[in-house]
């Protein structure tokens, strides 16, 4: 039965299935502390400025894919500003590497995530918090036991939010990392490929069913999960 | 323990401006909303920063502005039980009972789990969620979280005040129980004043930022200034004699006999007794065929005439005060006067049940 599945796909596209599996998880999970931090920082703190970091966190929803593709070419390549020096100091190159299709979609894929924690944060009544601190809990652990605890559904629908977006994600991607089979080739950018060569359009359809598989199936687990958690944490 | 309060703090439209030292026991910060009362009592808890203050229990320094001294909350020490329980909807009863205990400092002697549990009668509720309790199940529990921190003072907003009459009263018992068993210093929010009469040592009454009047409670809640003309009351300490079969409790006090609609206190115990001024009747002579079955005998110490057709007279009933709201124009017929003996009735029916408390005021300042 597997084997008959492993077969439907040929070699090229299960290597973009699993390399978008995998890039996307990973892009999920690095994002994810900062995702928090700084939902955290946009629903509780006030300072100067603050407009200007949602505006920044955001820009990557409202940009051409292709311009923050651009962007991380100057940033983070090779010779980029911030890339030269990850190169000579620590070795990390993202260029033409997965980790580099990783740090794409974790960069298109973080306002959807900010947003739906940030959303859950605001709804966590910081009075709970106050309580908790006149009990002897420091910040830190009024956040670890209380605030986490309650953004938990949140967390975790935005986590499959971003997932969902990674998997789908093609113009930043391909402009960063170019698209690379076995190495930056993830399935939309597998489904371009193969839509540029006479005959590929069964390729190219078999993925688009996965492609509409892995999303449904993200968002439907999201659902669940999220509400499971709630129902937990509500405690009713 | 005495707490020092110094805290000037300005709001738009509004400053709050006290200093004081409490003694030990039950302080109620008594006034009407708005006066300042929940500013103060964030100020101790470190929820709220002053622009100006002192706060100490007794050397322990909470806030000193001066020397840009300002303990965080959690550093406190302090149980806050706050109006509206605010008890972890993601933590069973248990766990939010031991919560502050995770944080306690290791020399601290935090109360025994099962003793609270069994003090405030809430073992059936230990394996339970909150969004499942009644509101008076909840301020429970949040009691006994605030007792389990190991806390140096237990402060509270206004913790009846989200509750219908019933749950007062199922809930006010367990404060008088702090006063008297636990013997931890109360800070305690309240507009009533019959809060006030049954838990207080010491009365800190506030008006608009500014304290009105300090002192025990039978001293403030007759002081029209500290109160107002409307509800001046009196607080006689009185000691239950017997319940009788048809409904009421006989008393005896400094001032007299009384009974009372049956109180929850049994035969022996010594309980208070608040008495609103608006409800006592005066009369120069002894009066013979009236309903009301309490009169007590006392000479006039003060009247004091209001801004309105009302006065105030105070007696002196043996060693207890009781205050009277009566017209000026009665005052004048019946020729009252300073050292004159009089008469003053109380209906039976006209205090209130939760007026009523166990009594052990003075024993936390001894």
């Amino acid at each position: 039965m597997w084997s008959d599945w492993a077969n439907w796909l040929g070699p090229a596209e299960w290597q973009a299935v699993r390399l978008s599996i995998r890039v996307s998880f990973w892009a999920t999970l690095a994002s994810l502390p900062l995702g928090i931090f700084v939902a955290y920082v946009l629903a509780r703190w006030e300072f100067p400025g603050k407009q200007v970091l949602n505006g920044i966190v955001h820009l990557p929803l409202i940009l051409p894919p292709v311009v923050t593709g651009y962007l991380l070419l100057i940033v983070l390549g090779r010779r980029g500003y911030v890339g030269q020096f990850l190169d000579q100091w620590f070795g990390i190159v993202f260029s033409f590497r997965w980790t580099g299709a990783a740090v794409a979609a974790a960069v298109m894929a973080f306002p959807l995530m900010v947003r739906a924690i940030r959303l859950a944060i605001e709804a966590v009544d910081p009075k709970l918090e106050a309580a908790a601190s006149t009990l002897g809990a420091s910040r830190m652990w009024v956040f670890l036991t209380i605030t986490l605890p309650l953004i938990l559904p949140g967390i975790i629908a935005g986590a499959i939010l971003a997932f969902a977006k990674a998997i789908g994600e093609f113009g930043a991607t391909i402009t960063f990392v170019s698209n690379i089979p076995g190495q930056t080739q993830i399935i939309p950018s597998a489904i371009y490929a193969f839509l540029q060569v006479p005959g590929g359009q069964e390729a190219a359809s078999r993925l688009v069913i996965i492609a509409i598989v892995i999303a449904m199936a993200a968002l439907l687990l999201s659902e669940f999960v999220a509400r499971r958690v709630a129902r937990l944490v509500a405690g009713s | 323990m005495t707490l020092q309060l110094s805290v000037r703090h300005r709001f738009p439209g509004f400053t709050l401006d006290v200093d004081v030292t409490t003694p030990p026991g039950v302080t109620v910060l008594f006034g009407p909303s708005g006066s300042g009362k929940t500013t103060l009592i964030n100020a101790v808890a470190g929820l709220l920063r002053p622009d100006h203050g002192r706060i100490a229990a007794d050397d322990f320094m909470l806030l000193d502005t001066g020397a840009q001294r300002f303990l965080p909350p959690h550093r406190r020490r302090i149980g806050y039980v706050f109006q509206e329980g605010r008890l972890f909807p993601h933590l069973t009863v248990r766990q939010n009972l031991l919560y502050g205990r995770w944080f306690a400092p290791r020399d601290a002697q935090p109360e025994n789990l099962d003793r609270v549990v069994d003090m405030l009668g809430i073992a059936p509720l230990l394996s339970r969620r909150p969004g499942a309790l009644s509101g008076g199940e909840k301020q429970r529990v949040a009691i006994g979280r605030a007792l389990l921190s190991a806390p140096r003072m237990i402060l509270a907003d206004e913790p009846l005040a989200a509750l219908d009459e019933a749950r007062k009263a199922e809930i006010l018992p367990y404060f008088e129980r702090l006063r008297d068993e636990v013997s931890i210093p109360i800070l305690y929010v309240s507009h009533s004043s019959a809060e006030v009469a049954r838990l207080a040592t010491t009365v800190i009454a506030l008006r608009e930022g500014r304290v009105a009047a300090m002192g025990p409670p039978e001293q403030v809640l007759s002081d029209v200034a500290a109160v107002g003309a409307r509800e001046v009351a009196s607080v006689l300490r009185a000691r239950v004699v017997a319940h009788h079969a048809d409904g009421l409790s006989e008393l005896t006090t400094a001032a007299g006999p009384l009974h009372l609609p049956r109180v929850s206190a049994a035969p022996g115990t010594v309980i208070r007794v608040q008495i609103m001024a608006s409800e006592v009747i005066l009369a120069r002579e002894a009066p013979i065929g009236l309903s009301a079955l309490n009169i007590l005998r006392g000479t006039i110490v003060e009247i004091q005439p209001g801004k309105g057709p009302a006065a105030r007279v105070v007696l002196a009933c043996g060693e207890e005060r009781l205050a009277a709201r009566v017209t000026q124009r009665a005052v004048a017929a019946l020729g009252l006067k300073p050292g004159q003996t009089c008469h003053a009735i109380v209906k039976s029916v006209a205090v209130a049940p939760e007026a009523v408390g166990h009594g052990q005021r003075h024993q936390a300042s001894e």
